[in-house]
Formats: C-alpha cells, structure tokens, sequence
C-alpha cells in the first residue's frame, strides 16, 4: 500500500512546530507498531520556475515522422512561450505544467531552452512521470479547467513537498490497507487525534433500492447499494483525487471509476459500479452454477467454478463476486445512470477465486484479509456524494442494503495478561488506553479477585478474536523496545541422541578421509531412471511426485540420492574440478502402497491417536541417506610418484567408513545393481539387512551421463544402519606377538571375503589379527586361480606365546582354508 | 714369551723405559690427531692400543723385570695405556660429532614440498553452521527434534493456526504433493516440527529444530526453493517475552560475540501471538556495525497449545525462526545463494571442516 503523508495527516492531527515527524519518523513509526516499510519516496526535488500554462495553440510539425507539436503557452505573462512537445494527449485550451528554462526537475533533470525541429523550445510540459508524481507514463498531466491560472507557481499547487510511503501490510491486518486504518494507527502511536474519514453522515433511505437478494448469506454477507442518475459522463476527475490516486499507484481511468478506486484507498471498501442501463431486473448473489460463463473486465471469457461467488440479473452472471465485475455491465463513455455496489464477501471464497482464476486484484486483496462490514452504505454515500459534486450527478431514491453482516465478538482478557506475557509491568491504565485507540469498545469487570477486561473489537478487527490478540495489541503500541531481557530457567536437557550424534560423526569421518560436502538437491526426473539404467520395476522409479515443481521435467522426489550428488559431480567436472570425491547426507522419499485416506482433521483440539497415527501412515517412507560419489584422481600424482585413480574400492571403504561410525561390521557381498557396473558392485549388509551399494558406475550409466570414467559411488540408508551406543572393551595382552605369513592358492573366484572368514574361524582365539597383504595371479599358481597372502598375528592373553603354540593354530586355520575352499598352501 | 728365569736384558728393559712409553704416548697422540674420519682413526687405534701397539708389546716385558721392579713398571704402563685411551676417546668423540653432523646436513629435506597426496575433505558450511547453532541451544538445555520433509498439510499449517484459504497460507509458496487432494506439501518451514514435538514430548518442552525446508522460489542470488531454517520452541509453565528476548539476545551472543543483541519488531505469523521480527545487532556487518534481519519469533499461539492438546490456562510458550543460508550469507559476506547450492568443491573447501 503507496500512501501519500499528505493524506494521512488530513485524518490525523501529527504533532506541529519543531515536533513534526518527517517522513521517515513516521516510517519508524510504522515500523514499531508492526507494519513493514518497503520504501519513502519523496516527491521532488523541484528549484526553478514550475508553473502553471494554458495551452493556446498546436501546430503540428509534420516534417518529422513522429507526432511533434509546437505549442505556444500561456504562463500568465505579456508572451505567450513556444515549446516542442512530443506527446499528444493535449488539447488546446488545457491547463498544463510548464517547467522554465533553469528548472530542475526529480532526478536531477534540468531544464533549458534549445533548438528541436527548428524552432526555439523554451521549456518543457510536464508528464506526471516527470514531475514525479508516479508511474503513470502515458502522457502529459493535464490539469482540469478552472483548477488553476496560468502563471500560478506549479509545486503548491501539485504538492510536490508531499512524500509517499510505502508499506507491507501483513495479512492479519486487513485494516491498514486504507488511509483510514493507517491513520489510526499513526493517531495511536503518536497519541494524536484522529478523525474517521468514515463518520460519515448517511442520510435515511427514501424509498425501495434495486432489487437484491442473497441467495448464500455465506459467500456474502452485506450488499449495499446506491443508485445515481444524470451523471455528466464527461466530465472529469478532480486533481486533487488523480493525484492521490497517482501517488497511491492507481491509474485515473474515469470519474466514476477513480471516485469507487478514491473511495476503496481512503475508506477500504472496494466498491464496483455497473452501468445501471445494463443491469437487466432483479439482482442475485449467489454461488455460480457448474458451466457458467462470465467475460470479465479484462475481456476474458471465464469458465466459471461452483465455489465462485457471482452477481447476476436475469441475464445470468455480471460480476464475479469481490474480484471482478462483468463486461456486460461495464460504464461506458456514456454512461450517466449508476449502480454503487460495495459489499462484504466471505474472505476464504474470495481467496480461493482469485487464486482459481488468477485474478489478484486490489479488491480481492482486502476482501481476502476482511473488509469492516460497517463500510458499505458509508462508501457508497461518500463515492454517491463525489459523484454528485463532480459529476452533476443525481442520487436516486432509495438505498439497498440486504444480508447481515457478523461483528467480531466480545473477548474477555484478565487485566493483568500483557504483563504476565511480556514479563513487564505496564502503567496503569496502559490496556484500556491501548485497547480504546484501537477502537475497541472496553468494560473491566471485577470479581474473584481478577479483574478482567471486556473488550468489544471495532466493527473493523475481526483478527481480534482471543486474549493474546489483544496482548500483542497493547505491547506493540507499548512498545516491543519495553520487553526485557530475561533467560528462562535452564530445562534438563539430554544433549543429542545417538543418531544425531552419529550423523555428524558420519559427516566428520567422510571429511576427514577426503570427501567434500553437498547438498543434493531432491528434484528428480524420470529420465534420470533410464540414465541409471534401472529396470521398469525398479524400487528407486516409484516416486512421489510434485503438483507444481518449479521444472516442470524435475517433479519427482529423489529415492537415491545418487541423482543430485552426480550432478554436483558433473558441474564440477564441467568447471574443471576433475579429481573429486563427494557426499551428501539427506532425507529420500519413498512412497509405500500402505495409504490411508486423509481423515478429516480439526483444531480445536488435540486429534486422537488413530487419527494422528493416519496423518502419519500416510506419508511416505523418509530415511536419512548417506551417498558419496567419485572421480578422477584419489591420490595425486607429485614428487612421491604417480597417482591413485578413484575407484570402486574406496567407493567401498567410504561406505565401511561410515559403517565404523555406526559401531557396526559392513558384510560386503557381490551384486549386480543399476547404475553399478554388474562386476564392479558390492551389496552392504549390517548383520542380515542390507543397507546399500557401493562401486563402480556401470560404463553405459558414465556414457549416458557424460560421467568421468570409471566414476564411483556409494549410497546407505543411515536409518537402517544401527548405531552402537555400547561397544565392549577389547582385552588388550602385553604379551609379545608371534608373526607368521601364510600363502593360500585358491580358485579365483573365491571372494577374499570367505577366505578370510574361513581363516578368522579357523585359527581360533590366539588370531589377534590377520591382514591380506599380497594377491597374486599367473603362472605360478596355474589357471583360474589365484594367491592370497596373509599375515597372521598371534598372541595370548595370559603368557607369551611359543612359536609352535602360533604354528599349531596357523596349521588349523590353514586346515580350516583347505576343507572349506580347497586352498593350497603355495610353496 | 718371555719366562720369569730369563736372564735380565737391558734392551727389553728399555722398552719400559719411562721415557719410551712417553714417547709411545705422544705417537699414539699424534697418530690420532692425524686420523681425519673414523676410519682412520680405527687404524691408529690398532696401531697404537692394539694387540701389536708398543704399549701391548711393552706389557709383555713386565715379567722380565726383577719382581722388585715390576709394580713401578707396570704402573707407569697402566698409566700411559689411560692416557692414550683417553687421547684416543677424546678424537674419537670429535670425529664421531663431525660425522654426525654430515650425516644430518646430508639428511636434509626441502620441508616445503607438498605432501596433500589426498586433497582435503570438507563440510558444507550450511551443515556446520546449523549444527553451531543447535549447540549453542543444547547448551543451554534445549534438545535437537526433527521431522519429515514431506509432511502433512495439517501438520505444516493447520495446527499452526494458517486457516484454510487465509492469505497467509500463500505467504509461504508450497510445493504440493501429488496426487491432488493428497493434503501433503514439501514443508515450508521447520516449524511443524514444534506440533511433532508438543503432540510427542512431556512438557516442558525445550528444542530445536534444524532442517530443510522447501518454497517454491526460483534459484537466483538471493532464493533457493530448497534451503534450511533453524526454529526454536520452548513451552512451560510461566514462559514470558521477556524470555524469548533473553534467549535471542543470549543466541545473538553466542554466534556474533558480546556486543550482540536483537531488536523485536512486531509482526504477523499465524503461529505466534504476539509476534515479532527479530533484528540482530551485527558488529562485522560490511560498512560498520548494524542491524541485520535476522529472523521471526513470537509466543506461541494458544491457537496452536490447543491443536497440541495443551491446556493454553496453564502453559505458554515462545518460538523463533532464522534462516541458515541468510545467517551464512551475512555472517561469511556471501553475496550469491547459487554458491551454497551448487556443490561447488572450491566453494566448500574454503570452510574446512569448521566445527
């Protein structure tokens, strides 16, 4: 909402003299009661001769190929001045602004005399957009007849000293988008006095109105209307409403029009006005039926929805209701006879169609957020009454004023309640003040020992509704700068849990060996399956998806998280990062078949446990996932020697990384699962779940993807993965170790994995540790085959260990080794 | 060898002489100092204390003297044996420090050649950064709750006290969840993790909830239709205002050091009643300590108590909100929000593993 000062201080009595706030103390102003303040423009600077012209001839100079007049203007001086002017929406006789040579205009825009076209422009005329009067760019301000003389000084008369400020006004705050709120507002903070622009004497009615009924007192609850004959269609806008209208950002359309837009800026009650000549019989208010048609103002023709409120005569739909009115009935040039519409719509339906038919007009704007139902026969007096003064127009006999409009009721609030929830005492007699500049009508009520107040919110606060409504009212305009400092008594609190704990050390221990952190994003396409190379039946392409992504390809959720980390992969590829190893830990979503139907859910009250146990059923599935990619080099090459490439073993060992966080022993198994290359894939498995995959990419997945080759990945689902919150100490022997290596030759492709199983099992409790430190195939060890080398350490808890006890065990596992896999020691 | 009834010879006598084994020490001296490494210095030890040294040689004559002459001879050889072991001990020690000291200059690395075989991993700033401020509210007792991205309309608005069609419910643009009518949206803020928590927990209830959350606004330097909230809510007997601003100004304190605090500027959400937008005073602000839009906070709607089940006579309580990337974004003067999106390894790296 624009607002000019000039307007607000015609309603409220600011402080004079040396006390008088600027501009921007009454943004402040704002600001401290609660409403934002986007920006204070303020009109002008203007030095130098601005005045007013007549406008005495037009010569077309028709030697150039665009619309150029010279014109010669009257500024009350012996001479008229000749001035070249490129706009035509200026006729002869018409009161202009003249801007002299020396003139300095908004934006630093001096003004001089020079030759165009061949003649002398001494001067310019003044658009609007010039003189800093707002957007409106379509052409020269034309002041009308009689508002002026030729030679008057511009910038009084034009209010150029005046400024214009901007405010955001929040939904609770229906209100404020009006001069008439916003001055209260200000009457309060500064303990002003205000006038109510809408204590409006409005006469009795002298007979019948046209015909309205409300068919559904629901979506309407108030339609007042006024009728007004013989109105001078030509006549034109008094200045000084089309300036305020410029200021506010509202483009002066015509009498009419501009009084019902005056009317809604100053009042807050947007109004509409129906050619009356139009307007076929009796008027109905009602809901539109399936298949209704309407043409809108905006000459569209809308295909109307049950839900939408209309207003119709006998020939069916004339407006749609609170957002915009009919074509059908729309004032014309020539229309003298009027019907002043302003009414109270129910706000959830006007959300819902102006949301449904795209329309977010000025209208629907306050009808969405309430509109004061005490408004619409004052509005519609006021605009009748501008009518008749500005347009020689005739009221009509007769006001309609039909449905019955609800008042916000009664709240009752202990006395002492701000205090108690600011933590601060207040004077005394702060809440009754506070709550009487809002408007509320106030009784305090003793008895029992509390003292209560009874307030009546004004026609206009329908967000008043329980006791802390009236809280926040009285401590904003106290002052939220009054509230102290003050810390709660410490709550007991456990620290984090044993996920959350894991979860960071997760994201430390992928750290610390290399990983660089992302945060992939969960929008995924359907293509991306088919890149990943996943069968039609694949899991992962079971999606959730979105009613309105932002790209309209991206509307599914991811069920991997290997999708947005492989993008983060490939922009970093594509900026030259080529040696990198990512990993990102987020949320999949995963929808299950397991849907219940959406119950019903109030909140008056805490819902039951079925019914919160639905809420909860059915969403799907969301476990924490935990994925790194990589690529490139994973050791560099330097000084020491060549590099290591990434490959599918630390794709692995990330995985085991995360594993060892967790407390838990990874079983790594082979497998053959998209988008991992079939030979180059491991299935994880924590005891007998399996929790996710790590290796290489398949190559068809690189290719289709334009991958870095032999790209690695690793995915886990965190959630499934236990965390061990106990783990035992190890007995830990100082008795010297006993080494021994052992060579096993086994077939090729026995998984190292089972060998070392075999071997752990089979040496018994002396095995401290084994480790494989050598694998070797070719012709020594023949065909199909291949050599593991182990080292084997032995020790025991209670003595040192003799050479032939570590013999005797390493024989055993060896034993084990040979009946299990047919493993032959290598000589 | 000689026998102890051999007949007395001079000569042999001579060679035990004091003024022959004088003279042996000053050779063996000489001999030593004239060994320029160990090595040669091994060679004048075998020469001069060896098996076949004059000294060792000399010893072997001791038993040709007259017995009464024997003590004093041996003595005086024992004593010229000590010195040249120590002349030989002495050089020895020189030759050994010179030795090591080559050693060690020889030894010698360029200790500035890099050694970053693994290039360093690194955390998103907006992880650590949203882990720092749950701290700081564990410390003070708080406990971290989370919830569902996708999450129930009911849960994301309803019980917050966004009636259905308000506007207010526009303010946050959702993603909706398909199919229509599915009543689930991506959610807009962490905030109906605060109705998980009041629904879950005993009261009192003191948390804090970082997460992700979702509006539909276009990538561009200042939106990010995914980006990260961190919302604190603390429900219980008495809670006032006073307390919520203590706990900013504390929270304010702890991320920007002592001379921070917030400033409270009333507001609307559907969800807090008062409400209130919260400033923070930030001293590294770019052109000079300043206020910052920080975030919103209020009292927690009794509207809301009640949609938890909460008896709103008893109970009452605070809640606030800030936006990480926002809080990134003035803390570390980034100007681009694409750059905390994008996963750029350069991007990241610079902050380490910052904790």
């Amino acid at each position: 909402m624009r607002v000019p000062v000039s307007w607000l201080s015609e309603h409220v009595a600011l402080p004079e003299g040396a006390d008088a706030p600027g501009p921007d103390e009454l943004a402040e102003a704002f600001v401290r009661i609660g409403l934002e303040v986007e920006a204070v423009h303020r009109l002008g600077p203007v030095t130098g001769p601005l005045l007013i012209g007549r406008v005495l001839e037009i010569e077309e100079l028709t030697e150039v190929n665009k619309p150029i007049r010279y014109c010669r203007v009257d500024i009350g001086e012996l001479e008229p001045v000749g001035i070249v002017c490129g706009a035509t929406n200026f006729a002869v006789e018409d009161l202009v602004v003249v801007a002299r040579p020396g003139a300095v205009l908004p934006g630093d825009f001096a003004i001089s005399a020079r030759e165009a076209y061949g003649r002398t422009s001494d001067g310019m005329i003044c658009s609007v957009h010039e003189l800093g009067l707002g957007d409106d760019h379509t052409g020269i301000l034309v002041l009308p007849p009689d508002e002026a003389t030729p030679g008057e000084s511009a910038p009084e008369l034009l209010g150029l000293d005046d400024a214009v400020i901007e405010l955001a006004v929040t939904p609770d705050r229906g209100y404020c988008l009006s001069v008439r709120g916003l001055a209260r507002e200000l009457a309060a903070t500064f303990d002003a006095p205000y006038g109510d622009p809408a204590q409006l004497e409005v006469p009795g009615s002298e007979g019948a109105g046209w015909p309205v009924h409300i068919a559904d007192p629901t979506g309407c609850n108030r339609f007042v209307a006024r009728r007004v004959t013989g109105l001078d269609a030509a006549a034109p806008t008094p200045w000084w409403v089309r300036r305020r209208l410029a200021l506010a950002g509202v483009r002066p359309i015509s009498l009419p029009v501009d009084v019902t837009n005056y009317v809604m800026l100053e009042l807050g009650q947007p109004m509409h006005v129906y050619d009356a000549a139009q307007l076929d019989g009796d008027v109905v208010v009602r809901r539109a039926a399936e298949g209704e048609k309407l043409r809108t103002l905006d000459g569209v023709d809308r295909e109307l929805d049950p839900d939408d409120m209309v207003v119709s005569d006998a020939t069916g739909p004339v407006g749609l209701g609170a957002v915009m009115g009919g074509a059908s009935t729309e004032i014309g040039e020539t229309t003298t006879d009027l019907l002043l519409e302003a009414a109270i719509w129910d706000p959830p339906t006007v959300a819902r169609s102006a949301r449904r038919h795209k329309l977010p007009s000025e209208a629907a704007k306050r009808f969405e957020r309430g509109v004061d139902p005490a408004l619409p026969p004052v509005a519609t007096e006021f605009a009748a009454q501008l009518l008749v003064r500005y347009g020689g127009a005739t009221i009509a006999p007769g006001r309609t004023d039909v449905g019955r409009p609800e008042l916000p009721d009664r709240v009752t609030m202990p006395l002492d309640l701000p205090d108690r929830i600011a933590g601060v005492r207040h004077q005394r007699g702060a809440v009754v003040h506070r709550l009487t500049q809002i408007g509320c009508r106030i009784e305090v009520t003793g008895g029992e020992g509390i003292t209560s107040v009874v307030a009546t919110p004004p026609s206009w606060r329908p967000d008043l509704a329980q006791p802390s409504d009236l809280v926040e009212e009285v401590l904003r305009l106290e002052g939220y700068d009054r509230i102290p400092s003050e810390l709660p008594p410490a709550p007991p609190g456990r620290g984090l849990s044993a996920a959350q704990r894991r979860r960071r050390a997760v994201s430390r221990a992928l750290a610390a060996v290399g990983y660089v952190e992302v945060l992939p994003s969960p929008f995924v396409s359907d293509i991306t399956w088919n890149s990943l190379g996943l069968d039609d039946d694949d899991p992962r392409r079971n999606t959730v998806g979105l009613l309105n992504p932002l790209e309209a390809e991206r509307d599914r959720l991811a069920t991997t998280l290997l999708p947005g980390l492989l993008d983060a992969l490939l922009r970093n590829a594509a900026r030259g990062q080529r040696d990198v190893a990512l990993y990102g830990l987020a949320q999949v979503v995963l929808p299950h078949d397991d849907v219940p139907p959406l119950p019903e859910v109030g909140v008056a009250q805490r819902p039951d446990d079925e019914t919160l146990d639905a809420l909860q059923r059915a969403l799907p599935t969301q476990p924490l996932h935990v994925g790194a990619v990589l690529a490139g080099q994973w050791e560099r090459r330097g000084w020491w020697g060549p590099g290591r490439a990434a490959s599918w073993a630390d794709a692995i060992e990330a995985a085991r990384a995360v594993a060892r966080v967790s407390g838990v022993e990874l079983t790594v198994v082979a497998a053959a699962n998209p988008p991992w290359h079939p030979g180059r894939c491991a299935q994880l498995w924590a005891g007998d779940r399996s929790v996710g995959h790590a290796g290489e990419l398949h190559p068809g997945v690189v290719e289709a993807l334009g991958l870095p080759a032999c790209t690695a990945a690793m995915e886990l689902d965190l959630d499934a993965l236990p965390v061990s919150d106990h783990r035992p100490a190890p007995v830990v022997s100082p008795y010297p170790p006993v080494l021994q290596d052992v060579a096993l030759v086994v077939d090729a492709a026995l998984p190292v994995a089972e060998l070392t199983a075999t071997l752990l099992a089979g040496a018994g409790e002396l095995l401290e540790d084994l480790r494989l430190f050598d694998v070797y195939t070719g012709e020594q060890v023949g065909e199909g085959k291949r050599s593991l080398a182990y080292s084997l350490r032995f020790r025991a808890p209670d003595r040192t260990l003799t050479v032939a006890e570590a013999s005797t065990a390493r024989d055993a596992a060896v034993a084990a080794a040979q009946q299990a896999h047919g493993a032959a020691l290598r000589s | 060898m000689s026998g102890p009834n051999d007949a007395y010879d001079p000569k042999q006598v001579a060679t035990l002489a004091p003024e022959t084994l004088a003279r042996a020490v000053v050779e063996a001296q000489a001999a030593f100092a004239q060994a320029s490494d160990l090595e040669a210095l091994a060679a004048a030890k075998s020469a001069h204390l060896g098996d076949r040294s004059p000294l060792l040689t000399a010893r072997r004559e001791i038993g040709a003297l007259p017995p009464q002459a024997r003590a004093d001879a041996g003595k005086r050889l024992n004593e010229s044996r000590a010195e040249v072991q120590a002349h030989y001990d002495r050089r020895r020690a020189v030759l050994q420090g010179e030795r090591d000291t080559r050693v060690l200059r020889e030894e010698a690395v360029d200790v500035t050649l890099p050694a970053d075989r693994i290039p360093a991993g690194a955390r998103h700033p907006i992880t650590t950064l949203g882990e720092r401020i749950a701290d700081v509210f564990v410390g003070m007792g708080y406990e971290v709750a989370e919830g569902p991205e996708v999450e129930a309309e009911w849960f994301n608005f309803d019980a917050l006290n966004f009636g259905k069609d308000h506007p207010a419910r526009t303010m946050q643009d959702s993603f909706y969840v398909a199919p229509e009518g599915s009543g689930q949206v991506l959610r807009t803020h962490t905030s109906p993790v605060q109705v998980r928590t009041l629904l879950e927990r005993e009261l009192p209830v003191f948390v804090v909830c970082p997460g992700r959350t979702f509006r539909t606004d276009e990538l561009d330097a200042t939106h990010t239709p995914v980006f990260h909230q961190v919302e604190g809510l603390a429900v219980d007997e008495g809670i006032t205002m006073a307390h919520l601003k203590g706990t900013l100004d504390a929270f304010a304190r702890a991320m920007f050091g002592e001379t921070s605090g917030t400033r409270l500027r009333p507001s609307f959400f559907p969800f807090t009643e008062p409400s209130a937008e919260v400033d923070v005073w930030f001293p590294e602000k770019r052109g000079g300590a300043g206020w910052v839009e920080w975030g919103g906070c209020g009292m927690v709607n009794p509207n809301v108590l009640r949609a938890c089940g909460i008896d709103t006579g008893r109970y009452s309580g605070f809640a606030f909100g800030m936006g990480v990337e926002r809080t990134l974004m003035f803390r570390n003067g980034i100007a681009d929000m694409r750059d905390m999106v994008e996963g750029d390894v350069r991007f990241t790296r610079a902050f380490g593993t910052e904790a």
